[in-house]
């Protein structure tokens, strides 16, 4: 097709895919916020959508076993390993977790496998560096610090305070692919990138202007790094 | 370097506006929820919880509504609580845009709620909350008991074993208040704070008795609480939260600036 049509030029759409896992209420709501008048955002577990769609969020709540079940259970694997191969893809929460080979939540459940290494638990006698007892879920905010020069980090200065809920942190074995870590009684990673994937373990849109920042910066990217 | 103590003002809602805390007799108009939101939204605030004060269910609705309104233009989380009693109360103001739900007197009279909630939402987004009252008397070994009716039922459950109880139930975080302190502007009961965030490993939120900012440092370094509840302090001007929170950071308590 060499005769694109006027909305096709203009027209972009950021599909947050919903696989059952509860509300995605806030993901939308901040995207649409920071989203200009040409960019349109759809919740969808269609995957002809999502196949369709300029941009894709993957969002994740809940345990991991529930999420990668659903995730098969609704048939929306291939659209998911399709967008990771082809277009901007922003996993997030729980969504980093699940590209991961393998998490140990819930007894161990096998991921996508889109990168290479582990979800692991804090453990509950979880420590700070002097030995003090730290509380898990890491629950707060807490600084991000870019450890890789990337567009989704634009106009975000380093060490910005994100919002994190979690009990399990990844841990690549590409090192050269973590674009983010943060510090919890152990420096951990919090944002993976390789080509056009990019993904976090806190929650953007909980996050603030740096949150939305980050957004808003995703809606933009051409997927390169 | 590391996570930040969290400020969370706190609105108790009436029939659709902000009030004053329960405990006052004087209710005094605080303003619409949505642009008090904003406002600390606006200021820094960490979190913002929802207490729906509303005597009857009549209004749920209007509190839904409200939580629509409030997560469609405020970027950090939301805690609702008041009258969540079943899973459906949960899945309607998860929906809604609410981030966490509140559970207090249904968990007393039905502790295998909590476990069914978190099993099926998720313990991130279930917060216990819990009413304490001091029972020991002068001398005696501090005890807290658990009261229900805002502090006029007692309930007979210890309230550090409860708040243990709700932890293993799958509670994410605690809300803690203390009765004998909610509305005096006397500070937090320190003792109960730090003898429930010291007995479980998830986030502990100390609530009731902020008169002063001090206060909000006391109930992080001495109670070791991981969040700090206040709701008339902010309310009426007397304090932002950017000044509460230069307070803490002077205290050297790490915060999000």
């Amino acid at each position: 097709m060499t005769n694109l049509t006027e909305s096709d030029t203009n027209q972009s759409t950021v599909a947050v895919i919903d696989y059952g896992m509860g509300n995605l209420h806030s993901v939308a709501k901040a995207l649409e916020h920071v989203a200009d008048e040409y960019t349109k955002v759809i919740v969808t577990s269609d995957p002809a959508v999502i196949d369709a769609a300029d941009r894709v969020l993957l969002p994740g709540v809940g345990a991991i076993r529930d999420c990668i079940g659903e995730m098969h259970n609704t048939g929306l694997v291939p659209s998911i390993r399709k967008a990771m191969k082809e277009k901007p893809f922003l996993a997030i929460c729980v969504g980093i977790q699940s590209l991961m080979s393998h998490s140990e939540e819930n007894g161990g459940v096998d991921c996508l496998n889109h990168f290479a290494g582990n979800a692991l638990f804090f453990g509950d006698n979880h420590r700070d560096h002097d030995g003090s007892k730290l509380k898990v879920p890491h629950m707060g905010w807490n600084q991000v610090k870019h450890t890789l020069n990337h567009p989704l980090w634009a106009g975000i200065p380093d060490n910005a305070r994100f919002y994190f809920v979690h009990s399990f942190y990844v841990v690549p074995e590409n090192k050269a692919e973590v674009a983010g870590t943060c510090d919890y009684g152990l420096e951990f990673c919090v944002a993976l990138a390789r080509d056009n994937v990019f993904a976090v373990q806190f929650h953007p849109e909980k996050s603030h202007k740096d949150g939305l920042q980050l957004y808003k910066n995703f809606i933009h990217w051409n997927g390169k790094p | 370097m590391g996570l930040a103590k969290r400020i969370i003002p706190c609105l108790d809602v009436d029939n659709g506006r902000v009030v004053k805390g329960v405990q006052f007799l004087d209710i005094r108009d605080a303003g619409d929820p949505v642009e008090v939101a904003k406002r600390y939204d606006e200021q820094g605030a960490d979190e913002i919880t929802f207490l729906d004060i509303t005597a009857s269910s009549d209004d749920r609705e209007t509190t839904v509504h409200m939580v629509e309104a409030i997560a469609s233009q405020v970027f950090i989380p939301l805690t609702v609580g008041g009258g969540i009693r079943t899973c459906e109360d949960i899945r309607r103001m998860l929906n809604a845009g609410a981030d966490k739900v509140g559970i207090n007197t249904a968990a007393v009279f039905n502790p295998e709620f909590v476990r069914e909630a978190a099993q099926r939402f998720g313990s991130q987004c279930i917060v216990v909350a819990i009413d304490a009252k001091k029972v020991s008397a002068e001398g005696e070994p501090d005890k807290w008991e658990i009261f229900t009716h805002g502090g006029r039922k007692p309930t007979g459950l210890d309230a550090v074993e409860w708040a243990k109880k709700m932890v293993a139930y799958g509670a994410g975080e605690i809300l803690l208040t203390s009765m004998d302190r909610d509305g005096t502007k006397n500070g937090f009961d320190l003792g109960v704070t730090r003898a429930i965030s010291e007995a479980v490993h998830v986030p502990v939120i100390a609530s009731g008795g902020v008169g002063n900012l001090d206060h909000l440092v006391d109930g992080v370094i001495e109670g070791k609480a991981d969040a700090v509840l206040a709701a008339s302090i902010f309310h009426f001007g007397e304090h932002s939260i950017a000044e509460a929170k230069q307070r803490m950071t002077d205290a050297g308590i790490e915060m999000r600036l």
